[in-house]
């Protein structure tokens, strides 16, 4: 292991990558500062960029955009109680309540210590348990991919919030999506409506952005506020004896719960934020101080956020699986290199997998050495009205989504999917299962149809093969548990929590 | 969450089940095959039933227990501009070139927003237009004219 990360050391600290790591964890910071704008539709609209470049560079970049952007999203839930990324609303609640007490320093630094720390043990996290997933996972056959794919896109249900049917029906609907163009097996186009361009799919892209980008900025449209762009000045940015102290504890607590959780499909990162909060006001000897700017607070779920977000890449380098939307672009972008991301990654492409999981590493590191010196820069960036913002949003996209095949007609699907993705989200339906549905939609025909070819049409080969029987028992785990009420009525205590 | 209509959720499950239907009634068209050897429209017969199923699931609970959701304005006139602008970039970028057709959409784009003057939206578009060239033209060398057979004599 340790000539492996040598590797990645040396490929990562090559001054071409560290540049492209800086690049995304800067761009990253900025996406989760400003809200409107999160990592999927901004991964979304660079993808077709990354194109021209190298493929370790590209993937460095793009993971830096997501991890950066959960550092982002924790400054301004602290500074002005706006939770630029969905898994920072949590640490807002005494984020915020620190900052009204003039100690918005010391609760800056904890969030950016912690996620530092998670950081670091979500990669040896990584590091350890990816490479023997990976050779695991070469001895999956179909019937095993195929109930493997059912369980990922099931668990994304129970670990959303929400209602669970429509989190099912989202799913279904991003699968059919997936089905339009050619058989794989038949050649026949599918679904096509006659059109030459829909024959290879619809693009991966469109959807994302429509969904993630386009939908976003009519959700945000509808009520066009001032944002307060006024914010104190921050002094005092290191944390007291006192601090430490409270904080050793749930930072290790944070990270063990972020690192478990961040593996799972579905929003990983936000249970992990949220359950972490949770559990730190439960263990606490002054739960009472929690909501009124307890430390704690902060420490722990911006150190679980972080570690989720690192080690939900173990599914997507081992299995090629995404365990949430940002990493089935992620997918979108190993093709694009055409590298077909799975276990096969670590053999053939060691520079790669090893890089990609030092530069995040060197990525964390370059987080704590931006932020804490530049906040203010980043608060002052909430200053540009959200008016200036989204028209760049859609022209980038626009053009982004056309250079990917110089085809308008992916930029018209774009329209397509922003409106019915608003429909939907108006309706209370989260977009994310949509696009594991769609992502992973096709691998599950392809799957089920060789496994029953194999199998001679005899479908209880999904029962008799031990790893896929025991994964699609998990499945049948995760729909009961999504489904049940009283199960479901614990789920959102953990979300809601009490504030 | 309490026991009544819920408009939305009705909405939802019609649409859902509007969509499942459409590909159910599609795929009839294609060669269904046998479980042992699937035709192109086996899979996404047996998705698009399981969509409907949903579907009529969702607005059955949307009758009788909905959840209660925050419905609030629609933005029809953002959401009109910001297809148009989308449209008419897909049809004016190879044609009148990328210049034109980048500043047209980034102006139609900006007028969505219900907030801003039309000075600022002309400077906003400007801006991103100059920024665009910069980045993709001359940065990322994407190969399209500034000016297209429109506009070029």
């Amino acid at each position: 292991m340790l000539d492996n990360l040598a590797l990645g050391l040396e490929t990562a600290f090559q001054l071409e990558n560290v540049l492209y790591c800086l690049l995304g964890v800067v761009l990253g910071t900025a996406v989760g500062v400003l809200p409107g704008i999160g990592p999927t539709a901004t991964i979304a609209m660079l993808l077709p960029i990354t194109f021209s470049l190298e493929p370790i560079p590209a993937l460095i970049m793009l993971a830096g955009i997501y991890y950066g952007a959960q550092y982002g999203g924790s400054t301004t839930a602290i500074l002005i109680n706006l939770p630029g990324e969905s898994s920072a609303a949590v640490t807002a609640i005494d984020g915020h309540e620190m900052a009204r007490q003039g100690r918005a320093g010391p609760a800056l630094a904890a969030a950016a210590l912690g996620s530092f720390f998670a950081g670091t043990v979500a990669t040896v996290v990584l590091a350890v348990f990816a490479p023997p997933l990976a050779r695991a996972a070469l001895e999956f056959g179909s019937a095993e991919y195929f109930s493997l794919v059912v369980l990922g896109l099931i668990a994304s249900i129970a670990l959303a919030r929400g209602s669970a049917l429509k989190a099912l029906a989202m799913i279904a609907l991003g699968v059919l999506l997936g089905t339009v163009g050619q058989d794989i097996y038949t050649g026949t186009p599918r679904f096509t409506l006659g059109a030459r361009e829909l024959f290879g799919g619809l693009d991966f892209v469109s959807v994302a952005v429509g969904v993630f980008g386009v939908a976003e900025i009519l959700r945000n449209l509808e009520n066009e506020t001032t944002r307060s762009a006024f914010v104190e000045r921050v002094k005092n940015l290191w944390p007291s004896r006192d601090d430490f102290r409270r904080i050793v504890g749930p930072v290790v607590r944070g990270t063990g719960l972020g690192s478990l959780l961040g593996v799972l499909p579905g929003g990983g990162h936000v249970l992990a934020s949220f359950a972490s909060y949770s559990v730190e006001k439960r263990l606490s000897s002054t739960p009472e101080r929690f909501g009124h700017g307890a430390i704690e607070g902060v420490a722990a779920p911006e150190s679980a956020n972080n570690a989720a977000a690192q080690t939900s890449f173990i599914p997507l380098l081992t299995l090629g699986l995404p365990a949430h939307p940002v990493m089935a672009l992620m997918i979108g972008a190993f093709i694009v290199q055409g590298i077909t991301p799975g276990p096969n990654v670590i053999n053939e492409q060691p520079a790669l997998f090893w890089g990609l999981i030092a530069s995040m590493w060197i990525g964390n590191l370059l987080l704590v050495l931006l932020n804490l010196p530049l906040i203010g820069l980043w608060v002052r960036m909430l200053a540009i009205p959200y008016q200036w913002l989204f028209p760049a949003i859609v022209v980038f996209a626009a053009i982004g989504t056309y250079s990917l095949s110089f085809n308008s007609f992916d930029v018209y699907a774009v329209a397509v999917f922003g409106v019915l993705g608003y429909a939907l989200i108006k309706c209370g339906c989260e977009p994310a299962p949509l696009l594991l549905g769609f992502v992973l939609g096709p691998l599950l025909e392809e799957h089920l149809r060789r496994a029953l070819i194999i199998s001679r049409g005899d479908a209880s080969v999904f029962f008799t093969r031990p790893i896929s029987a025991v994964l699609l028992a998990l499945a049948v785990g995760a729909l009961v548990v999504s489904v049940l009420p009283a199960i479901r009525r614990k789920r959102e205590e953990v979300f809601v929590d009490d504030d | 969450m309490d026991n009544r209509r819920s408009v939305p959720d009705i909405l939802a499950g019609a649409i859902f089940a509007g969509i499942g239907l459409a590909f159910v009634v599609a795929s009839l068209g294609y060669e269904l095959g046998t479980p042992l050897r699937m035709g192109p429209g086996y899979f996404p017969l047996v998705v698009g039933g399981i969509l409907v199923l949903l579907g009529l699931g969702i607005v059955v609970k949307g009758l009788v227990a909905g959840e209660a959701i925050e419905w609030g304005p629609v933005p029809w006139r953002s959401m009109l501009l910001i297809v148009v602008a989308l449209v008419f970039f897909g049809l004016t970028l190879r044609r009148a070139g990328f210049l034109p057709a980048v500043f047209v959409t980034a102006l139609l784009t900006a007028f969505a927003s219900y907030r801003i003057k039309p000075v600022t939206a002309v400077m906003v578009a400007a801006g991103l237009t100059g920024m665009s060239i910069l980045i993709f033209i001359v940065g990322l060398q994407l190969r399209l004219p500034l000016f297209g057979p429109w506009l070029t004599f």
